[in-house]
């Protein structure tokens, strides 16, 4: 009966765990490389889902193949990467160089606030369901409990994403150029390095991964008005448990506080909420730079 | 850094509730209507309109579900009226905010309401705790307010106000109609599990739910009680956890997208195959669902506010207001947002229409309080009566069903619908509703 439990505990806290970075992973990485707090990560999550739910709807109105939805939620999450991404970063975010990061914080609130009106003018206010694909991968029984696969499928998805991710910041020349430019940004130009551009490309991919986790989870949940603003707040305590600007970390702190909802859950059900709150309050007085975050010297 | 984050956060949240004050302050007034009054005898002192404040979901999670088809459904029936004539010679304007900012600045709106926009009254307020939190402001203002939708059962059972009323029932009668209804459709009921969602509103559904369940029938064991967080959306672990434990009956007041993703994850896990799931409040669009919602769900509506229920063939009121709404949107109003709205445009219409046949003038705000005070009024939800909390509070029937998807609707239609009267899950006027359940329903009428 308790490993029972325990088997339970594992597959919902991975399947939370594994929601939590997907929609996470966008909102640190682009501190980590921008060092802009993004709060229109939110808006550019709700973009993908909304896109995505709109493409799966023309999918499944014109009787295609259900295996066409997931392509299709991919594209969503390109079509915001490649269209808001580059252009917010061009049009506003280059302007913050050399201001202070309250500044960015300010900015990308103002965007919010925008585009969750821009939303409801295009989407209106009635929920969007792109429930196809969710359905469409079928059930897994484990024991008396029936699983869905989608959720499932989704450990995978995140945990690949989180190895790209991490190999592309660390271990190839796009991540160096990256650091460079995070590290001096005048000096990299000195140097030949094209600052706008590895800016614009990071920024963008950023975007990507946020429409990506909205688009993703979107199958899941009812896409209606203020999910931008939800996730925001979630994806914060994520990002600072696991140290703020860090891929791993992020995935730490989603893995963690997955597995200590669920099992607040299944052992102390009144507890739910407030575990998660008072893990990330430890994790602030005892590493206030997060669990993987490291402690700065801030130049004055 | 971690200063800096820090200093980030304080700055981003104070800027947050800056923001939030300017976006409030420029919320922009819809514009009037400005047909004239049709040729009806205006009142001696009556003013050419009057203003009222109406306070609604515009953004944020609450507006799908539930603020904008209250606006919706306020602006079609403020056009009704005033093609009809307005409220005793003068038209309706109304100045529409976003309800959508902290609580603590829902009491600024309204002084804003008051003293910058001088409205005569205010309709407002969803949120349970908007509520309670501007009631004593509206005394203090002296400011005529009509709660349209919140359901706290407290305002009226903990204080005692003059200048606010409320023209919907309160939350009482959800958990005790939901108890009533179960207890019919499932008599032997033995196992209940509680999904709801940790805040107010959701820890109140449960609390009457399951004293009213208790008081009817003692030997129902309750297996679970899950508190996931507000707009979650993300229920696998619940899910899985209802599925192990197997109750006969989950008992849930979720809305909004926790209702429609609860809905998805948990259709495809055979939840609604192997339980009966019991929503204590219509909190998403059954239109919406098309034929996406599972059959056999139980769903409450606080009153008959629903397209069958009063049948529109006998309330005429109701026939004309699905045909506006419809005409206007190509929807179907919503149960709780549009006939809540709706309720209070009538009440206010009306108690203003009595001072005014009493005093023979344009009536002053007592003259309004003191006619509105145990009034009854007509409204697309059939008559409301002012019957509790001192003549401020209305009551309603409570009304349960079953889905059933209609193919010629194209969505779900209500099955084995049950209207328990008025007397049977309302306290009676003074009594606070816990205190009713505990003594075992003293004076209900079934």
């Amino acid at each position: 009966m308790l490993t029972e439990r325990l088997l339970a505990v594992l597959f919902d806290g991975l399947i939370f765990g594994a929601w939590l970075f997907l929609v996470s992973a966008g909102l640190t990485f682009v501190y980590g490389v921008l060092r802009v707090l993004n709060v229109a990560h939110g808006s550019f999550y709700a973009l993908g889902a909304y896109l995505a739910a709109t493409l799966v709807g023309l999918v499944v109105g014109r009787g295609l193949s259900p295996a066409l939805t997931y392509p299709a939620l991919v594209l969503a999450a390109l079509l915001v990467g490649l269209t808001v991404g580059p252009a917010m970063e061009r049009l506003l975010l280059r302007r913050l160089a050399g201001r202070d990061e309250v500044t960015g914080l300010l900015l990308t609130f103002a965007v919010l606030l925008i585009f969750e009106d821009v939303i409801k003018l295009i989407w209106g206010v009635t929920p969007w369901a792109a429930d196809a694909p969710y359905g469409a991968l079928g059930q897994l029984k484990l024991g008396a409990v029936t699983y869905a696969v989608y959720p499932l499928a989704l450990i995978g998805v995140a945990a690949l994403m989180g190895v790209l991710l991490w190999f592309l910041t660390g271990r190839t020349a796009f991540g160096k150029l990256v650091s460079a430019v995070i590290a001096d940004r005048e000096v990299s130009a000195a140097l030949g390095v094209d600052v706008g551009r590895v800016s614009n490309l990071a920024f963008s991919l950023g975007t990507f991964l946020a429409a990506l986790g909205g688009a993703l989870v979107a199958p899941m949940i009812s896409v209606v008005p203020g999910i931008s603003v939800e996730v925001i707040v979630i994806a914060f305590a994520v990002t600072v448990i696991g140290g703020l600007g860090n891929v791993a970390g992020a995935a730490l702190g989603a893995l963690v506080v997955g597995l200590v909802r669920t099992s607040a859950l299944y052992f102390f059900p009144e507890l739910d909420l407030f575990l998660v709150y008072a893990l990330m309050t430890l994790v602030l007085i005892f590493r206030p730079y997060g669990l993987f975050g490291r402690a700065e010297i801030r130049r004055i | 850094m971690a200063a800096l984050v820090r200093r980030m956060l304080a700055i981003g949240f104070k800027s947050l509730i800056l923001v939030g004050m300017l976006v409030a302050a420029c919320a922009p007034a819809p514009a009037a209507p400005t047909q004239q009054p049709s040729g009806r005898q205006a009142v001696p002192g009556a003013p050419s309109e009057i203003k009222i404040g109406l306070v609604t979901f515009l953004s944020g999670a609450a507006s799908g579900p539930f603020g904008i088809p209250a606006r919706n459904a306020a602006e079609v029936w403020v056009d009704k009226l005033n093609r009809e004539g307005g409220i005793g010679g003068a038209q309706i304007k109304l100045v529409i905010v976003d309800e959508n900012v902290p609580t603590d600045q829902q009491v600024v709106q309204l002084r804003r309401l008051a003293l910058d926009e001088k409205v005569d009254l205010v309709i407002g307020y969803i949120s349970s705790a908007n509520c309670l939190a501007v009631a004593p402001v509206a005394e203090e203002l002296k400011l005529l307010t009509v709660l349209f939708d919140c359901g706290t059962n407290q305002v009226f059972e903990e204080a005692k106000y003059k200048y606010v009323f409320r023209t919907a029932a309160h939350t009482g009668i959800d958990g005790i109609g939901a108890a009533r209804y179960l207890l019919t459709v499932k008599p032997d009921v033995k196992t209940v599990a509680g999904l709801n969602q940790d805040y107010a509103w959701g820890r109140d559904s449960w609390e009457i739910f399951i004293r009213a369940l208790r008081k009817l029938k003692p030997d129902v064991q309750v297996l679970d009680t899950l508190w996931p967080r507000l707009q979650q959306n993300e229920f696998s672990g619940e899910i899985s956890k209802l599925l192990a434990l197997r109750p006969e009956v989950i008992f849930t007041s979720f809305w909004g997208g926790d209702f429609v993703s609860f809905i998805n994850q948990g259709r495809p896990r055979g939840v609604f195959d192997q339980m009966t799931v019991l929503f204590n409040n219509d909190g998403a669009n059954i239109e919406e669902f098309g034929k996406d919602l599972p059959d056999g769900i139980i769903i409450g509506f606080r009153g008959p506010h629903w397209i069958e229920y009063p049948d529109p063939k006998e309330n005429p009121l109701q026939k004309e207001f699905i045909d506006l709404y419809r005409a206007k949107y190509g929807r179907y109003p919503m149960p709780h947002g549009s006939y809540h709205v709706v309720q209070a445009l009538q009440g206010v219409k009306a108690a203003y229409e009595k001072a005014i046949k009493a005093t023979g003038r344009w009536p002053s705000v007592d003259d309004v309080i003191k006619a509105f005070e145990y009034l009854e009024f007509d409204s697309p939800s059939g008559r409301i009566s002012m019957a509790i909390g001192y003549g401020h509070q209305a009551v309603e029937p409570a009304v349960y069903g079953i889905t059933k998807f209609d193919p010629q609707l194209g969505f779900s239609r209500l099955d084995r619908v049950k209207v328990f009267p008025v007397k049977c899950v309302n306290p009676p006027d003074g009594v606070k509703t816990l205190d009713w359940i505990e003594q075992g329903f003293p004076g209900a009428q079934c």
